[in-house]
Order: C-alpha cells, then sequence, then structure tokens
C-alpha cells in the first residue's frame, strides 16, 4: 500500500491515536505514578459504549487487581438488564419502624466507605401530626427504641427515577438509566463535579470526599461493574436496587434485611409481582411529584 | 416499554404509559372468613429480632445463593398464584414455603405432655404450666380452644372443625385477618425474601408477631450517620 | 519573525519593573505558593479537606466561580460604548476591559478545577476525546460558552495589541465581527451559568425565572466596580492616560444595573415571603437563620447594606462624581455582590438540603488558601498584560523599539 492510500484509509483510525498519544504524552507525568488500574482506566470509554471484549477485558484486569488488593478471590460481574423486565421498588410506611437495619445492610452489601461513613439510605423521622413534610425531618433520630410514639419513619434512597434529573445535568454522561430503570454511575468516567448531587431532589448522590475505606474482611466479594466494586476517592456513587443481585434474580440487600417486611421489590411489568400487586391494590404516593422526575420508587400505607 | 432515558427531553411521554392502568380488576376475594379466632395458648414464640439473626434472612441468603444457577428455569414457576388462590377456599391454597414455626426449645410436640392429659375445656387462669402466656389478642374473651385442638393438641383448628399442622397456622389467623392474608399470600404483608423472579421464602404470621400478644415489639434502632460536621 | 518579538519584548515588558511593581508581583506570587499549598493538600487527601459535604455538594469554590463570570460578562458594558458607539474615552480602555475578562475566564476555569473530584479526567469534557453530555447537561453549555467567550477576548487583545506593537491599524473587517459575536457571548455565559442553578426543579431557591437577569445586572455592577478600581490603579502607577469621562460613564451605566439588580431582589424577596411557601426556608436561613443556624445571616445584611449604600452614592451625581465616593461606592458594590454571588447564591441553595438537613457551611482554611491563589493567578494574569498593553497603548512598546538595558541578555539567553 502507498504511503498515500495508507494515510487516507487509516486518517481516522490515525488522529484517533494521535490523540490518544498526545493525549498520553500530556497525562504521562501524572499518571506515571499510578497503579496499572487507574492507567488503564484512564484511555478507555464509557462503560457502556465498550465492546463485549473490551468490557471482559476490563472486568479480568478488576478481578485481578481487586483480588491482589482484598486478598480473596473477587468476582466483578457485568451482567446485562433483562429484556422485560423494569425493577421497581415500593416501602410500607405504616410498616417502617425506623430501625435503620437497611442502612447497614446496604452499606454492608454494597461496599460503601466506613470511613469516612457513606450510606446511601437516609431515614427521615416524621411527626404524625405533620405527615410527610420533608423539610421538618429528622435524620438523627436515636432513642432507645424505635418507632417513637407520634412519629413515623420514611426510608429515602435513590428513587430510579423515569425521568432523571442527574442523568440529564452530568456533563459527561458518565451516569445514565440501564433498560431496566437502574440508574448507574461509571465510576471510571465521572469527573466528579457533583452537579447531579446539586440536580437530584432525593439526595440520593453521594460523593467520596475522601478515599473511601472498607476493611478487607468486610469486603463484599460478588460484585458488578456499575454497582458495588470498590470506588475511588472524588467521584459520585448510589443506590443501584442492588444491580449486582437483582440482575441474578436476588432481591436487594435492605428488602431482605427489613424486619417489619415494608420493603417490596419486584418487577413492575410481571403483574404477579408483589411491585405490581402494590401498584394495583394500594394507594401509593412518590415522592415530590410535583418535580415530575417520575420515580420507580413508590411510597404506600399498606394498613 | 421504553424507560425514558433516551427521550429526556419530551417529559410527558412516560405519563401516557403508566404501567398500572389498564390491568383489570382485582378479582373479588373470598377468603376473609369471619368467625373471631386466633392462636391462644401453645408455643411461647417471641419472634428473634436481633440483627443477622432473623430466620428469614439467614434463609434469604443462603437459599439465594444456592438457587442462583437454576433461577431463570423458575421464573413464574412456583410465583403464588394470588390471583386464582385468593378467589378459591382455603383447600385449594398451594402449601407457601415456611421456615418450621417458631417453637420454643422443647415444646413441641404438644402430646408429650398433654397425650394423657384430661382436657379441662374450661376457661381459667393457667397455674401450673404456661402461666407465662399474657393474652393480648382481641377480646377478653379469647380462649386456648379458639385456635388449638382441645383433643389432638399437636395440630390447630379452623372455625369449620378442621384441623390444620402449625405449618399452616396461617390458614388460621387468615380467618379473621382476610386482608392482611389476602396481603401476606401476595407477598406484600410481611417479610418476603428468596427471588423476585422465582420461589419466593415466607414466613408463618407467628415469625413476627407472638400469636398471644402479635402487637409487633419495638427495636432498638442502629446508630445515626454521623454529621456532615463530624466526618474528617 | 516580528511575532516572535512581540513575544519575547512582552515577556521583557513584564520582567522589568520597579520596586512598587515587583513588591505587587512578590505578592500575587506568594499568593500563588500559599494556593498551592493548600491544593497540594487537597489533591492528596481529597475534597474532605474542604468543608462541603453531601449536604451542602458545592460551596466557595463554585460561589468564586460565579461571581468571576459575572466580572468576565462585564467587559461587555466596555465593549458596547467603545465600538457599538464609537465613544473615545472608553475605545481607549476597551482592551483592558477585554484583558480582564481574559483573566476572570481563567480564574473561572480554575475554580471549577479545583472544585472537582477527578481534575485528572478533564479530558472526558472534551468533545470526541471525551464525552461532553451536550445539549443536555447545562454545564456542558457553560464549558462551550465559556471557551468560546475566553478565545474570543483572548484573539480580539491579541490582536489589537498586536496590531499596536506593528504600529497598523487593527482589521476593522476581522475585528468587527469578533466583537458583535462578544457581546451576545458575554450575555449568554452568565446566564448560561445561571441556567446551570436555575434549572434544577430540586432547589426551589435557585428555580426562579429571574434569576438569570439577577445574575446579569449584579455582574453589570460588580465587574464595573473592579474595573474602575483597576483603571485608576493603571493610571497612578501605570500613566495610563484615563479619561474621566469614560469613569463617570461607566458609573452612570453602573447605576442603572444597580436599580435593576435592587428591583429584581426586591421582587424575589416580596415572592419568597409573601406568598411564604416551604421555598422560603432558603431565604430564611440567609437572613433570618433557622432556628440557632444563622451562620450566614450577617454577610446578607451587610451584602443588602453594601448594595444599597452604593447604589445612592451612584444616584447621586455629586457623590459619583467624586473620585472618594466614586471608589468608596466601587468597594461596596464589589463588596456587596461578592457576598451574594460568592455566599448567598449558593450555599442557602443547599441549606437545607433536599431532605430537609441544616448543616452549616463555611469554607475551611484549604478553601480559602485555594482560593487566594488563584486569585494571585488571575491578578498576576492581569498585570502581565495590562503591563505589555500599556507600553504598547502609550507607544512605547512597538516593532522599532530596541529593548535596551541589562536585561536585554536575558532574553537573549532564553531565546
Amino acid at each position: 500500500m502507498k504511503p498515500d492510500a495508507r494515510r487516507r484509509s487509516g486518517r481516522k483510525a490515525t488522529r484517533r491515536q494521535f490523540l490518544k498519544g498526545a493525549l498520553a504524552a500530556a497525562v504521562g507525568g501524572g499518571l506515571a505514578g499510578c497503579d496499572v488500574t487507574t492507567r488503564e482506566a484512564f484511555f478507555h470509554r464509557r462503560f457502556k459504549e465498550l465492546s463485549r471484549a473490551e468490557k471482559r477485558d476490563i472486568l479480568e484486569r478488576l478481578e485481578r487487581d481487586y483480588t491482589e488488593k482484598y486478598g480473596s478471590p473477587f468476582s466483578v460481574s457485568a451482567d446485562p438488564a433483562r429484556e422485560g423486565v423494569l425493577f421497581a421498588y415500593a416501602l410500607d410506611l405504616s410498616r417502617c419502624v425506623g430501625c435503620r437495619r437497611c442502612v447497614y445492610a446496604c452499606v454492608r452489601e454494597n461496599n460503601a466507605s466506613r470511613d469516612p461513613a457513606v450510606q446511601w439510605i437516609s431515614v427521615l423521622e416524621l411527626e404524625k401530626l405533620k405527615g410527610v413534610d420533608i423539610y421538618d425531618s429528622n435524620l438523627y433520630y436515636s432513642p432507645e427504641q424505635v418507632p417513637r410514639e407520634g412519629h413515623f419513619y420514611m426510608p429515602v434512597a435513590c428513587q430510579q427515577c423515569r425521568r432523571p434529573q442527574c442523568v440529564t445535568v452530568c456533563p459527561v454522561g458518565a451516569t445514565w438509566q440501564e433498560p431496566d430503570g437502574i440508574v448507574v454511575v461509571d465510576y471510571d468516567w465521572c469527573i466528579g463535579c457533583r452537579y447531579c448531587m446539586a440536580a437530584c431532589p432525593y439526595g440520593a448522590r453521594h460523593f467520596n470526599w475522601g478515599a473511601p475505606h472498607v476493611d478487607q474482611e468486610d469486603m463484599n466479594r460478588e460484585t458488578h461493574y456499575l454497582g458495588n466494586r470498590p470506588r475511588y476517592k472524588g467521584v459520585v456513587e448510589k443506590c443501584t436496587f442492588c444491580i449486582q443481585r437483582v440482575r441474578r434474580g436476588r432481591y436487594p440487600a435492605c428488602v431482605e434485611i427489613c424486619p417489619v417486611g415494608a420493603r417490596k421489590f419486584g418487577n413492575i411489568l410481571d403483574e404477579k409481582s408483589e411491585i405490581n400487586y402494590v401498584i394495583r391494590n394500594k394507594r401509593v404516593f412518590i415522592l415530590k411529584e410535583e418535580i415530575n422526575t417520575q420515580p420507580k420508587f413508590y411510597y404506600f400505607y399498606g394498613i | 416499554m421504553p424507560v425514558g432515558s433516551q427521550r429526556r427531553w419530551t417529559p410527558g411521554a412516560w405519563c401516557r404509559q403508566r404501567p398500572w392502568a389498564g390491568r383489570g380488576v382485582v378479582p373479588p376475594l373470598a377468603c376473609a372468613v369471619a368467625v373471631g379466632l386466633a392462636f391462644l395458648s401453645g408455643p411461647s414464640c417471641r419472634p428473634t429480632l436481633a440483627e443477622g439473626t432473623g430466620p428469614a434472612e439467614s434463609l434469604a441468603t443462603e437459599a439465594g445463593r444456592d438457587r442462583e444457577q437454576q433461577g431463570h428455569e423458575q421464573v413464574g414457576a412456583v410465583v403464588p398464584e394470588w390471583q386464582r388462590a385468593a378467589a378459591g377456599t382455603a383447600e385449594e391454597i398451594e402449601e407457601f414455603p415456611v421456615p418450621p414455626p417458631p417453637f420454643s426449645y422443647g415444646i413441641f410436640p404438644c402430646s408429650d405432655c398433654h397425650g394423657d392429659m384430661e382436657v379441662d375445656t374450661k376457661p381459667r387462669k393457667l397455674e401450673d404450666e404456661h402461666e407465662e402466656i399474657v393474652l393480648h389478642h382481641g377480646p377478653r374473651e379469647r380462649w386456648c380452644f379458639d385456635c388449638h385442638n382441645p383433643g389432638n393438641r399437636d395440630v390447630l383448628r379452623l372455625a369449620s372443625g378442621k384441623t390444620i399442622p402449625f405449618t399452616e397456622s396461617y390458614l388460621l389467623c387468615g380467618q379473621c385477618h382476610g386482608p392482611k392474608f389476602r396481603d401476606w399470600r401476595a407477598g406484600v404483608h410481611g417479610k418476603r425474601t428468596g427471588r423476585w423472579d422465582g420461589r419466593k421464602e415466607y414466613l408463618l404470621c407467628a415469625h413476627c408477631h407472638n400469636p398471644h400478644a402479635p402487637r409487633f415489639p419495638p427495636l432498638t434502632p442502629k446508630p445515626p450517620p454521623p454529621r456532615p460536621e463530624n466526618i474528617h | 519573525m516580528q511575532f516572535y518579538r512581540f513575544y519575547l519584548g512582552s515577556l521583557k515588558i513584564v520582567l522589568k519593573g520597579n520596586r512598587v511593581y515587583w513588591a505587587w508581583v512578590g505578592f500575587l506570587v506568594l499568593c500563588i505558593v500559599v494556593g498551592t499549598v493548600g491544593y497540594l493538600e487537597q489533591a492528596s487527601g481529597g475534597l474532605i479537606v474542604t468543608h462541603m459535604r453531601d449536604p451542602v455538594s458545592w460551596g466557595f469554590y463554585i460561589g468564586n466561580f460565579t461571581f468571576l463570570v459575572g466580572v468576565a460578562a462585564a467587559a461587555v458594558i466596555l465593549v458596547i460604548p467603545a465600538y457599538l458607539y464609537q465613544w473615545k474615552p472608553i475605545k481607549e480602555i476597551v482592551i483592558f476591559g477585554e484583558l480582564l475578562a481574559i483573566s476572570a475566564i481563567v480564574m473561572c476555569v480554575l475554580f471549577v478545577t479545583v472544585d472537582i473530584g477527578r481534575p485528572d479526567r478533564v479530558l472526558h469534557l472534551v468533545p470526541v476525546v471525551g464525552n461532553l453530555n451536550f445539549p443536555s447537561s447545562l454545564l456542558a453549555w457553560d464549558v462551550l460558552v465559556l471557551s468560546l467567550y475566553g478565545v474570543l477576548n483572548f484573539v480580539i487583545a491579541t490582536h489589537l495589541l498586536y496590531c499596536g506593537f506593528s504600529r497598523k491599524a487593527y482589521h476593522r473587517a476581522f475585528v468587527t465581527p469578533l466583537v458583535l459575536f462578544s457581546i451576545p457571548a458575554a450575555v449568554a455565559i452568565h446566564t448560561v451559568t445561571a441556567f446551570l442553578y436555575n434549572g434544577l426543579p430540586a432547589r426551589p431557591y435557585w428555580n426562579s425565572a429571574i434569576l438569570a437577569p439577577r445574575f446579569l445586572a449584579s455582574a453589570f455592577c460588580s465587574g464595573p466596580a473592579i474595573m474602575i478600581i483597576l483603571l485608576q490603579f493603571l493610571r497612578k502607577y501605570g500613566g495610563l492616560d484615563l479619561k474621566m469621562d469614560a469613569i463617570w460613564k461607566i458609573a452612570e451605566l453602573m447605576a442603572y444595573a444597580m436599580f435593576i439588580n435592587l428591583f429584581l431582589f426586591g421582587a424575589e424577596v416580596f415572592r419568597e415571603y409573601y406568598s411564604g411557601t416551604h421555598h422560603l426556608l432558603f431565604t430564611e436561613y440567609l437572613f433570618t437563620g433557622i432556628g440557632e443556624h444563622n451562620r450566614l445571616v450577617p454577610y446578607a445584611w451587610l451584602s443588602i447594606v453594601l448594595s444599597v449604600g452604593a447604589f445612592v452614592l451612584f444616584l447621586v451625581p455629586a457623590t459619583r462624581k467624586n473620585l472618594v465616593t466614586l471608589n468608596l461606592g466601587a468597594i461596596m458594590i464589589y463588596g456587596g455582590v461578592y457576598i451574594e454571588k460568592g455566599i448567598a447564591l449558593v450555599v442557602p441553595g443547599f441549606t437545607p438540603s433536599v431532605l430537609g438537613e441544616i448543616y452549616e457551611y463555611s469554607p475551611s482554611r484549604v478553601e480559602v488558601m485555594v482560593a487566594v491563589g488563584v486569585f494571585g493567578v488571575g491578578f498576576l494574569l492581569f498585570t502581565f498584560m495590562a503591563k505589555v498593553a500599556l507600553r504598547i497603548t502609550q507607544g512605547e512598546f512597538h516593532k522599532d523599539t530596541h529593548l535596551g538595558g541589562p536585561s536585554r541578555r536575558t532574553v537573549e539567553a532564553e531565546g
């Protein structure tokens, strides 16, 4: 092939390569001190744009790295969304007693940083007399026993909106809604600008202000790339309905732990699912409906 | 159904396709039986609610893992058929997968003690045995044999006179608590574990509610999150 | 070749100065060192060294960013009389407005950069290489209009200065369209920055249609206020030929802008307090505090006193045309708007949080250090550029100038 022809045919690729090369030169200095994971993560695209082979390579690399770092075998999956599944959640406000078991089950399951503490579920204590008045809620209640007289409790985590504001505002498309309705974050693409946190009406997004820390023996080794794999300093994270579990047919950790059975989860498109039953037979409400985020997280009064 | 992320700029598109609309009405429910009955004497069985040791929790995690592989074939197979069940009578209801009833240690079978005892049907204050049982369940006239079977003590007795094993005690509770029973069968009342796309794990009413005093006991909450001021 | 000489000559001008100049440069370098130390601390520990936390996830950095976008946009208040009306007194100084805009844009970019958690991934914002989420994200819009506006001003200013250096008239056909374009671009940067907040229904405090007009009005006060002070400095220390007519005109325009700013503010306050919805909480937090949480209250009232006081000073011709009261007013308006944008816009938007939590934010030591550093960079850049521009406008630096003196060797050695 003549040089000219080669140049023509490979121009696009060459430009890419050039850009990559230029990038490599530009950031080489800064990255020289980083480990291989960081270096390689720097160059791959957003997870949803990757080919199957690229994904496999990345997952294998991550498994190797994590296994090395955390001692015993680590699994990082990327189970895709299933056809005909749209996940939804319902929470029975007349049952919840505010015991916060879900908060800590979630932290354990999802490898959320213990120090500095990152918790995806906020349980609000509200006054029965005032109803759902979020601006008059108490996140830090700490009585001997719950429920407290005259109060009820409202756990809030990601509402998995159908019109997620956080996704709309992300300047780099590091967060998106999966076909099964779960809003996920690509921790390798997020630049940490926190615009999504300003945009979320539910305080569902959490930032790793410091380096996340989880003790080796507390690490959950069954992970999903878009879910509970170890996070980095300086990126945003959020509830994924336990994507690593639900994509395999299991219930989210908060559903399984809830001692009063207030939490209901399933495929809203399946008429036989609990969630579908709740929607049809109970009167539900969604949080801040006036914002029109259209959550797939419903609250109801089971009594 | 499109999820909507691709169509962020056309709000309201989703509004028009509410998934719960137009799905038909719940079939009439014929399961609420009228007679006022409930558990009375029998096993003293406060549910274990200590963190991480709840029966359903351990069940759920282990069972979930065991069945990880076969999950897909099970889709829809063992899901409680609440529609059919709700429309039918107790006899038609399939068995719900439940862990063993929460008997306190050594109390079952009841016939070990009661087998050769004479049956005294007269309401009275119990003094020799079961004196720790305090009834806080419905009207004052409630008495042991509203639920327990005077003859064979190892089974319970429905209002119809039919006896059932302790593992099906939900049928007994369901006689009074019809709407709860209906929700329970659908997986909506009470804790449900297992798989969202397959076999669910149920709990008996008595796993969470002491049949003699069914009000759910208060819990000690886990600690509140650290205040942002204290995160360093 | 000539451009190379321009470049070297500029470098030489920058490296030469009297004691006052070096004291000033030394002070700014010190600021930059302080900022660098702060940023290194932040880079190693993470943003946890700031006082931002989940309930208040933006703070001092983004407040400063917003303020400086206004300063950058305000160059337009010189550009319009200079180029559209060809008004000579302002045309002679418009270049300094453009240089200020460039410095402000650089500071904006720096403030955003220090705010993000993963600055190493900043290239994700670049189209093609990264994945700029345009047009969905207003932040993507902001990246685009800010870079566009920065480039525009840089090109215009460089061209004007280079033409001055070359002793040629500038190319009207080249400059005029760019200048015309920079006017809507200036409005755009501040409008888009306002929309960035404005478009979030989750934050009722910002979700008000008059936010963008308020931004513009306040920017047209604060930007010129800085300019009035800077121009007088340049006149005193750099021998700038400043016609007072220009200053009086700028001050008059500021008085109009202040009136609109105060009026819009009043309209907002009326709506909040008269309707008294839940959304009043944020305004209440700012002006009266909620319970024992009242850290912002003194600042809020100080801002109002400064703004209203400055408005009176600028409104009355006698005080507007008196340099002492004029400068006092300019400083007051600067202070008023700095509090309004830097503190009173961002923090109450997050307090109480979307779940009703009240976390009282105030910047940490590191945040203040980094901000000092960023301002140091901006002012140093402006000092250097303004110094070169002064020499060119005064006709002391042009293609035929011989750059004599001992530092010539330095320049050659570097070349």
